[in-house]
């Protein structure tokens, strides 16, 4: 393994040892003539996407994925299959997809289906409707660039009922291909400009990695504010404030990003707290891209989830007519956990309508989303009802979900509680843990040694010794001198067991190693 | 009309200034709309003129203004990013979006001199009534409702290569994230398929990236070329007419974008001489260094011949071009004397020097071909050649995306590895392959004769495809007027054609073409039956439009030069 090299503006830089190591690994493979030909054309690459800095997280997930070929292949390993819970994948965990989901957007695909006497009625009535949307009645045809009118219209109608009536229009609801790519086109339309000119965006510390990188790609300045880990990662303003203050002297800050409840640290944001926000973004003129992708996961009794949205209305004007927000949610989170079909929204409040054209324009250049995906958004905001002949099912399947998770909070927080060298904050909402590791000065020494980030090392060794894929803290960003881990929760209960069985086992034997 | 214009000018409108901090500005009520000035696409993406008037201190910007006030807003046409601006698409442009308020007002029952809009604009073969190839539908559909698998209604074969697929998916589910790069088995698919369709030339799964459709991965590569500033910012070959993805990729990205052009007159053939002609005036003022290719053409439905493939890689050899092959409309071929040719093979044919160090990607696409399944978004890239420190990049590049929607890459699966003879799927699939393709030829045929009687229309003959591309004679009073609305006289044309016909089709302009000659794409993809009242809608909308504005000016046989001649009435 080597080194970390994620953000050098941030975390310290390791980014020269990782191209040093690609660069070594080239000349081995290429003849000189064959280099001086090829390095021809691409030897000077977009300079933005050298930015990006690559995570070596990813190298964890690429041996990961070698390591389960490895035991497919008969390879001996102290265990017999490998546990993937570094990102939130929920059907990878083993979590099963909503029955209703999938039956739906089978008969879309093959009609044939609605003559089957197997699937129960509603499934049927709302294959025919999405079908009808769709040109030609079929799924394999283009939607409009930002989603099929009616399931925009059902988002919007949902999102109306979700926020106790404020109102919420179609024309501003944009359907994407996962709400990544609807954050990468939001961020595009704001971010612009060199030097002192350029786009900051304001996002917490920690968050998850691919967030940074996205920053990284659009050529952002990079504006971290800090969660408070003693306050069970609040996010506090003043701190927010000193961030935004202090970049303004070498950059513009036009965005703040806010995920709530909060990917990695699960905390989730009380009413006060995101009127604080609203205040402050409005003081400081920011958008604001209020990631709410986790909305459906609040496990912890007595908070509920608000919405920026909500909020935002209810404090009135002046407020509500000029602050500018985008709010995302996806089918990949929540109940659905449909990851793989690639489907979110984005719903933009108060913007211009020429700059909405100027939007819609550009969105129009590239293709729509997938329609599966599409199908999967309609069925997340519009729900069997009551009444309905698959209603019980899909009311206990979710049930099923929800009671895992909230279960798998507890148990994790039980189990880390007992092990020594562990701190985790109590988790309001989400799909992880992000609990605190205390290691060893020893084990922080040798990290350095190899020129790795402590809590790499040790996730590093945990892949390889037990078989468990973890995400590092230093991925997603920590203050310096800490070092945490991050772990889906959204898996079945067995998976969950079993990582945090060899969590335990390996974590006591690596604390025993270094004292 | 109206709606028209206004969409028109606000393309061409954009914020000179990017938004500059003012410690004055609080003061400020009124929303800022003194920077903005006229600017044209030829004149590029407005840039930042920057620095000129500093903030001095942070504290100074953040002081809290009085309740009641109206607040300027953050993202406003003035911050808004200038290349968002600058991007124009024309296959869903002005034309289509008054299409489409056509087709709604039609539904609330507003009267038309048309009883439906025919929708010739965009190569969606569903949405005209192509039928969906059944084993495709069936596999996909197995892997999203793995309980089918028990169902005796579904063929072994595409349960089996549900499983396989499932098999290789996290959890089993289509729901899982894949690698970004696509999942590992249905890469290898795509590599035995590639090797196969390339006569045993080797391909490594390794450089095979599933996409979201085509044109993410064309994005994601142009993305990773473009670099450089003034004389050195990176240019971009494209052929004109071009698909106006690469024109909006272009300028989104701020790439300069070098035109070479086509030779209608040779059936829209690409010259080599042309490229020679195109490159060396770019180096004046860029660093041309990518050269795009589309085979078959879009818009001009053009095959190109070994030859002049052969022709082309010599030339991006010489001059270390990255070539990319979009040959998305591989399996659209058909003219008799015409065959494809991938690039790849043709490259390999010519030895080991070329062989080994152009650098090459190649794109196909589940949305055309037989399948035309554009709405599974699923796609695929070859990238050869690239340097392993580039390839890191590209998928560092694709990771921040996660990855493409499963079930598309579950139907390229299929594209790739369809059923095979003697499996219980393959007459059936042969069948419905055989029926699409066929089709397709025949309306290709009757789109170009039909066009070809037309007079003062020009069809060059569609050989693959999805496309007609004809040039049309607009008279000179047409042109006039045209000028004087402050549009192009083919959008014009289209424009005219849509409100008196309602048939929706895309003016040349979108495309790009010869100055003082004028153009439109039409699909081939309406059926038959729907394909020849479209053509005849047109002819009679065409002769009338003629009439009208040869009555108007004087009674002239004189032909503006460049203007289609044969044809003139």
């Amino acid at each position: 393994m080597s080194t970390v090299a994620y953000c050098s503006f941030i975390w310290g830089s390791g980014y020269i040892t990782a191209r040093a190591r690609t660069r070594t690994h080239r000349s081995l493979q290429k003849t000189e003539e064959q280099k001086r030909r090829i390095m021809s054309v691409l030897r000077k690459i977009n300079p933005t996407l050298q930015r990006i800095c690559i995570c070596e997280q990813e190298n964890l997930g690429r041996r990961a994925m070698q390591i389960t070929r490895e035991l497919k292949q008969g390879v001996k390993k102290p265990y017999k299959e490998l546990v993937d819970v570094s990102i939130g994948d929920a059907h990878r965990g083993g979590m099963k997809p909503i029955t209703f989901v999938r039956q739906v957007i089978a008969a879309c695909i093959y009609p044939e289906l609605l003559h089957d006497s197997a699937l129960p009625a509603d499934v049927k009535e709302r294959a025919w409707r999405l079908m009808r949307e769709c040109d030609g009645g079929s799924v394999g045809s283009y939607t409009e660039a930002c989603g099929i009118p009616y399931v925009k219209s059902s988002v919007s109608d949902f999102i109306t009922r979700r926020d106790g009536g404020v109102p919420a229009s179609p024309e501003n609801i944009l359907i994407s291909s996962g709400s990544q790519t609807a954050l990468m086109f939001v961020l595009s339309l704001l971010v612009h400009g060199e030097g002192s000119a350029q786009t900051g965006v304001a996002f917490p510390v920690p968050t998850y990695s691919s967030f940074a990188m996205a920053l990284d790609e659009l050529g952002a300045e990079m504006v971290p504010y800090y969660l408070c880990e003693e306050e069970g990662w609040a996010l506090r303003v003043e701190e927010l404030r000193r961030a935004v203050r202090a970049s303004g002297l070498h950059c513009t800050p036009r965005v703040l990003y806010v995920i709530n409840p909060s990917n990695p640290t699960g905390n989730v944001q009380s009413r006060k707290i995101i009127e604080e926000v609203i205040r402050f973004a409005a003081e400081e003129k920011l958008v604001i891209m209020a990631d709410e992708v986790y909305q459906d996961t609040v496990h912890e009794e007595g908070i509920d989830f608000v919405s920026y949205k909500r909020v935002l209305f209810e404090l009135g004007p002046p407020y509500s007519e000029s602050v500018q927000l985008a709010s995302f949610h996806s089918v990949s989170k929540g109940f659905m956990g449909e990851c793989g079909l690639r489907s979110g929204y984005v719903e933009l409040v108060n913007l211009d309508p020429a700059v909405m054209e100027q939007a819609c324009k550009w969105l129009s250049a590239g293709s729509c989303s997938a329609v599966t995906g599409q199908i999967a958004l309609n069925i997340m905001v519009d729900p069997p009802r009551p009444g309905d002949p698959s209603y019980t099912m899909y009311s206990q399947e979710v049930k099923f979900k929800k009671d895992t998770l909230t279960c798998n909070v507890r148990r994790v927080q039980e189990v880390l509680e007992d092990i020594p060298g562990f701190t985790c904050q109590a988790v309001g909402g989400g799909f992880y843990a992000f609990p605190r590791l205390h290691l060893p000065q020893r084990a922080v020494q040798r990290a350095k040694e190899l020129g790795l980030e402590a809590d790499l090392l040790y996730c590093t060794r945990l892949l390889e010794e037990e078989g468990v894929c973890l995400e590092a803290g230093s991925s997603l960003g920590q203050k310096e001198g800490t070092h945490h881990i991050r772990l889906c929760l959204m898996t079945s209960t067995k998976t969950l067991e079993m990582v945090l069985k060899r969590l335990k086992r390996f974590h006591l034997r690596f604390l025993k190693e270094f004292a | 009309m109206h709606r028209f214009q206004r969409l028109s000018t606000s393309f061409l409108l954009s914020g000179r200034f990017g938004r500059q901090r003012d410690p004055m500005e609080g003061a400020a009520l009124e929303p800022r709309r003194g920077g903005q000035t006229v600017r044209f696409k030829a004149q590029g993406p407005a840039r930042q003129c920057g620095g000129s008037k500093r903030y001095s201190t942070a504290e100074a910007t953040v002081e809290s203004r009085g309740n009641g006030e109206v607040r300027e807003r953050t993202l406003t046409m003035e911050t808004l990013n200038p290349n968002v601006k600058a991007v124009e698409y024309a296959v869903r442009g002005p034309i289509v979006i008054k299409a489409v308020e056509l087709e709604r007002g039609l539904q609330d029952g507003m009267k038309q001199p048309f009883a439906e809009v025919i929708k010739a604009n965009i190569g969606d073969a569903h949405a005209m009534g192509q039928q969906p190839i059944t084993f495709l539908r069936q596999v996909v559909a197995l892997c999203t409702c793995p309980e089918l698998l028990d169902s005796p209604s579904f063929p072994e074969d595409a349960k089996q290569r549900a499983r396989r697929i499932l098999q290789a998916c996290g959890g089993k589910s289509l729901g899982s994230y894949s690698a970004s790069q696509g999942v590992d088995c249905i890469r290898k698919d795509i590599a035995t398929y590639v090797e196969q369709r390339d006569q045993g030339v080797s391909c490594n799964w390794d450089n095979v990236y599933l996409t979201t459709g085509a044109s993410d991965g064309i994005m994601s590569i142009l993305k990773l070329l473009v670099s450089g500033q003034g004389p050195s910012r990176t240019g971009v070959m494209i052929p004109i007419p071009q698909y106006p993805l690469y024109s909006a990729a272009i300028s989104e990205l701020e790439a300069v974008q070098v035109n070479y052009y086509l030779d209608e007159d040779h059936c829209w053939a690409l010259d080599v001489n042309e490229l020679h002609r195109a490159f060396h005036e770019a180096k004046h003022y860029c660093n041309p260094k990518v050269l795009c290719i589309i085979n078959p053409g879009n818009p001009t439905g053009q095959v190109q011949s070994r030859k002049c493939i052969e022709d082309v890689l010599h030339f991006a050899f010489e001059e270390k071009l990255f070539v990319m092959a979009d040959e998305v409309y591989q399996d659209n071929i058909y003219s008799s004397d015409c065959q494809f040719h991938s690039f790849k093979k043709v490259l390999y044919e010519m030895g080991p020097e070329y062989f080994k160090n152009v650098e090459l990607a190649s794109f196909h696409s589940t949305s055309k071909g037989y399948t035309g399944e554009c709405g599974f978004r699923g796609g695929y890239m070859e990238v050869i050649n690239m340097d392993p420190e580039v390839k890191a990049q590209l998928i560092k590049l694709l990771s921040v995306r996660l990855c493409p929607p499963v079930s598309g890459q579950a139907a390229m699966d299929i594209i790739v590895n369809p059923p095979q003879p003697g499996e219980p799927s393959f007459l059936q699939f042969h069948k419905e392959k055989t029926s699409v393709l066929s089709t397709l030829a025949e309306k290709a045929k009757l789109t170009e004769s039909i066009l070809n009687t037309i007079p003062g229309i020009k069809c060059n003959p569609v050989q693959g495809a999805m496309y007609a591309f004809p040039r049309i004679f607009i008279p000179p009073q047409a042109v006039g007027e045209a000028k004087m609305l402050g549009m192009p006289p083919d959008m014009m044309y289209c424009l005219r054609l849509l409100e008196d016909t309602g048939i929706c089709i895309v003016p040349g302009s979108g495309f790009g073409q010869r100055e003082g000659t004028f153009h439109f794409r039409m699909t081939i993809l309406p059926t038959t039956e729907k394909l020849k009242l479209l053509l005849e809608k047109l002819a009679a909308f065409h002769i009338k439009f003629l009439q009208k504005y040869t009555a108007l000016g004087e009674p002239s046989d004189k032909s503006p030069s460049g203007q289609a001649k044969a044809h003139h009435p």
